[in-house]
């Protein structure tokens, strides 16, 4: 065996041991904390995946304002692993996984946002804090997220009646008063100020309120979630006021909360894929027989056919298996239905590395070749083959998964990414660990058997036996 | 086994005989569009209450035409639960409202357990017609592109060969025959079966494609190398006939390997990717049927340039079958 045989076993088994610590970290965790849970497709876990349209044509601003106001309220769901991510110019992607109902949550993230100023009876609420009102007594929103670290005063408010009693209703805020965040007064302590202005009922019941309750804290809610909760400075007269801060970014912040708290646009769901949980759970188990039955009668074969290289290759495919896995792992890459099919291809793929080393294996050694100058023949000579149909399918997965960013067929990415990330750790189980197998077994005198790699007669093996 | 390449129109006019039945189903009745590239509706119900076979079609048409759902297409399965096998039903209609989807969904769900009981919303998929619009025109540019980008890189690793244009011209000619057979197959199978042509489909195709190319590959690198390595006596007929039958092993056994991992993904593989694998098996035979028996000895009828004997009255050399 070559020092440089040791060396490549060596890292092979590296790479094994680091595959098998992420595939089988305990609770999904590896080195530094980092979350390598195997992450689970809409179709196999179950959830929603939701096309969101802007009803009339808007700015790629006003778009983003608004997937950001949908991020908030999926947070607010209490999800986890959510994608909220723009498409276009105006269309928004919403992925919810594992809800159980999808539909529901999908009408809170199209629904107008809803600012309350309320009523705690002097009590100062934690911002992020979910709170019931007497606007919305029902919020969807079950886990506090996003907090506001703000130091914001409010300048009039009025408190009045139960606690959380809401104040103002959110669709009273005349959008056209915010302004953004301007230079408070003349102090010289720089203050940035948010002007706001209520109109009819909640207008006369904001001022009424902060009249009476000067000095004392009222809360801002948006959609439930505390936002924070100022000292009312002085009455509100005519539901006037503003929101000031002691940073440009706190103001920057209250700004767009309040001009955008409501949807800045309204949206129309152009597409939706709906998959309830326990089709997903039959889907895992089908693809893990398929998978498990697939790989068995793979090794089987390569076995039966190959002999020993094909035991090899056996052991190089399992490698291959924990190694894909720990990836889709790291990445992180979430399995999608497809996506499991084209690790399963890709299986495929891997052996016909194999096969082809093979065949050149083969026919070196019954040219009269020692084993090992066989070996390096075969590698050689595959290699050429191996190469450029591994290109030509990369280039195809590129295509595919450019193609599958649009919004239809977006299955297809997942196909695409694994079947792609198989041809590259093909060639490198191929050619690098089948490779350094067959040196490693080389100097081992069993292995000079030509029954081993279904020939009858070796020369080179022959001469090799003899000089043993 | 020598006389692989002296076949050569035989091997073409299988071909042909395999392909036409799909052309002619194609232009008869074209393709059935699933809803990613036609848009609409697709629900996929479970009514826990019922066993299979105690479910009519026609009734639940009705039920979903009385909730503004005319002309929904209703296909009966079975489905598990808790070990029970249970009826379901897979429905295709139109797309939900693009307003209110939610209250149309409820509607025809109460409606549906009114009459049946207890009813589960398995799946629910819906596509608005922008959106398909947009999926069917990327779909077309993703297979054009790929087709462009293999025929540059062919060319490319071809090039210290003689014609290496001659390599991607023909390596796509082959691609081109899979690519129609499974459009047949699955124009076929649309009349027969009512498969629909989905986004799953699409990367069946797709993965034909690179497949087919990556066969023909194997079999020109063969060729590639065998010409380098050429006796004086040898003809060009020679090299690929014996670069075929040194390839002819690797591709039966790829073949049968992938045969085996798709095999198992039919058997097991759960509903929804059937139809994917069906395809990818009916593509990747042709494929490695394309690549040995048409793309090598394509690059035959290409250097004797026999196009130019296939118009004159007596047989081309070589070829004892009819000409095409």
């Amino acid at each position: 065996m070559r020092s440089r045989d040791i060396y490549s076993l060596i890292f092979i088994l590296l790479i094994a041991g680091i595959a098998l610590s992420i595939v089988f970290a305990p609770e999904g965790r590896w080195l530094f904390n980092r979350d390598v849970s195997v992450r689970l497709g809409l179709d196999l876990r179950g959830g929603i995946q939701v096309l969101l349209r802007a009803a009339e044509p808007v700015e790629r601003s006003v778009m983003q304002t608004a997937a950001g106001v949908i991020e908030r309220r999926i947070n607010g769901l209490g999800v986890a692993e959510s994608v909220v991510q723009l498409s276009g110019n105006d269309r928004i992607i919403v992925e919810i996984p594992g809800i159980d109902n999808p539909e529901q949550a999908i009408e809170t993230l199209r629904g107008t946002g809803k600012l309350e100023f309320i009523d705690t009876k002097g009590e100062f609420l934690t911002p992020g804090t979910i709170v019931r009102t007497t606007g919305s007594p029902n919020p969807v929103a079950l886990r506090p997220t996003a907090t506001v670290t703000g130091t914001e005063e409010i300048t009039p408010t009025v408190p009045e009646g139960p606690i959380y009693e809401s104040i103002t209703d959110g669709k009273d805020l005349d959008l056209n008063s915010v302004q953004p965040p301007q230079i408070a007064g003349q102090s010289l302590t720089n203050q940035f100020a948010v002007p706001f202005a209520f109109t009819g009922e909640s207008a006369r019941r904001l001022e009424q309120f902060t009249a009476a309750n000067i000095q004392r804290p009222m809360c801002i809610v948006l959609d439930n979630q505390v936002f924070s909760c100022p000292v009312v400075q002085a009455a509100l007269i005519g539901g006037r006021g503003e929101i000031t801060t002691s940073t440009r970014q706190d103001a920057e912040q209250i700004y767009t909360q309040l001009k955008y708290g409501a949807l800045p646009v309204p949206l129309q769901v152009e597409s939706s894929r709906t998959v309830s949980a326990s089709l997903g759970q039959g889907s895992v188990d089908a693809s893990i027989v398929a998978g498990l039955v697939g790989l068995l009668t793979v090794a089987l074969f390569m076995i039966l056919f190959y002999r020993l290289p094909g035991f090899l290759a056996t052991v190089a495919l399992l490698l291959y298996t924990v190694i894909s896995f720990a990836l889709y792992q790291l990445i992180p890459v979430t399995l999608t239905l497809p996506g499991i099919a084209g690790f399963i291809l890709s299986i495929g793929v891997a052996v016909d590395a194999n096969v082809l080393i093979f065949a050149r294996l083969k026919e070196e050694l019954r040219r009269g070749r020692s084993l090992n100058a066989s070996i390096d023949a075969a590698f050689v000579e595959a290699w050429p083959a191996i190469r450029d149909s591994s290109v030509a399918t990369l280039i195809t997965c590129t295509i595919l998964f450019m193609f599958g960013n649009t919004f239809g067929v977006s299955l297809i990415k997942g196909f695409a990414l694994t079947l792609g990330l198989g041809i590259l750790l093909s060639l490198f189980t191929a050619m690098v660990v089948t490779r350094t197998f067959l040196h490693v077994i080389n100097p081992l005198p069993f292995a000079q058997n030509p029954w081993l790699y279904e020939l009858k007669d070796a020369p080179g093996m022959r001469h090799a036996r003899e000089a043993a | 086994m020598d006389k692989l390449v002296k076949l050569r129109y035989w091997w073409f006019t299988l071909s042909l005989v395999i392909i036409i039945p799909g052309l002619v189903s194609l232009a008869i009745f074209g393709l059935r569009l699933g809803i990613d590239f036609s848009g609409g509706a697709l629900w996929d119900i479970q009514f826990v209450e019922r066993a299979p076979g105690q479910l009519d079609t026609e009734r639940i048409r009705a039920i979903f035409a009385a909730q503004g759902f005319e002309g929904a297409l209703v296909q009966l399965t079975e489905s598990q639960v808790d070990g029970r096998t249970v009826a379901s039903a897979v429905v295709r209609t139109r797309s939900l409202s693009e307003t209110d989807p939610e209250t149309q969904r409820q509607r025809v769900l109460s409606a549906l357990s009114a009459e049946y009981g207890t009813v589960n919303q398995q799946a629910l998929q819906s596509v608005g017609a922008t959106v398909s619009a947009e999926s069917t025109r990327s779909a077309v540019i993703a297979v054009i592109a790929a087709c462009v980008a293999i025929l540059v890189y062919l060319t490319l690793a071809f090039r210290r060969a003689p014609h290496p244009v001659r390599y991607g011209i023909c390596a796509i000619l082959a691609m081109i025959h899979d690519v129609l057979l499974v459009l047949g197959v699955a124009s076929i199978l649309g009349v027969v079966i009512g498969m629909e042509v989905d986004a799953l489909f699409l990367t069946a195709l797709l993965t034909v494609i690179s497949f087919s190319v990556h066969d023909t590959i194997v079999v020109f690198d063969r060729i590639r190398e065998n010409l380098v390595n050429r006796r004086p006596t040898e003809t060009f007929d020679d090299i690929v006939n014996h670069s075929i039958v040194q390839t002819l092993p690797r591709s039966v056994n790829t073949q049968l390997t992938t045969f085996f991992t798709l095999m198992a993904l039919i058997l097991f593989g759960g509903e929804s990717i059937r139809n994917l694998v069906l395809i990818l098996l009916i593509g990747l035979v042709s494929g490695t049927y394309s690549s040995i028996f048409n793309a090598a000895q394509l690059l035959v009828v290409w250097e004797n340039r026999e196009w130019s004997r296939w118009f004159r009255r007596s047989a081309p050399p070589g070829a004892e079958a009819p000409a095409a």
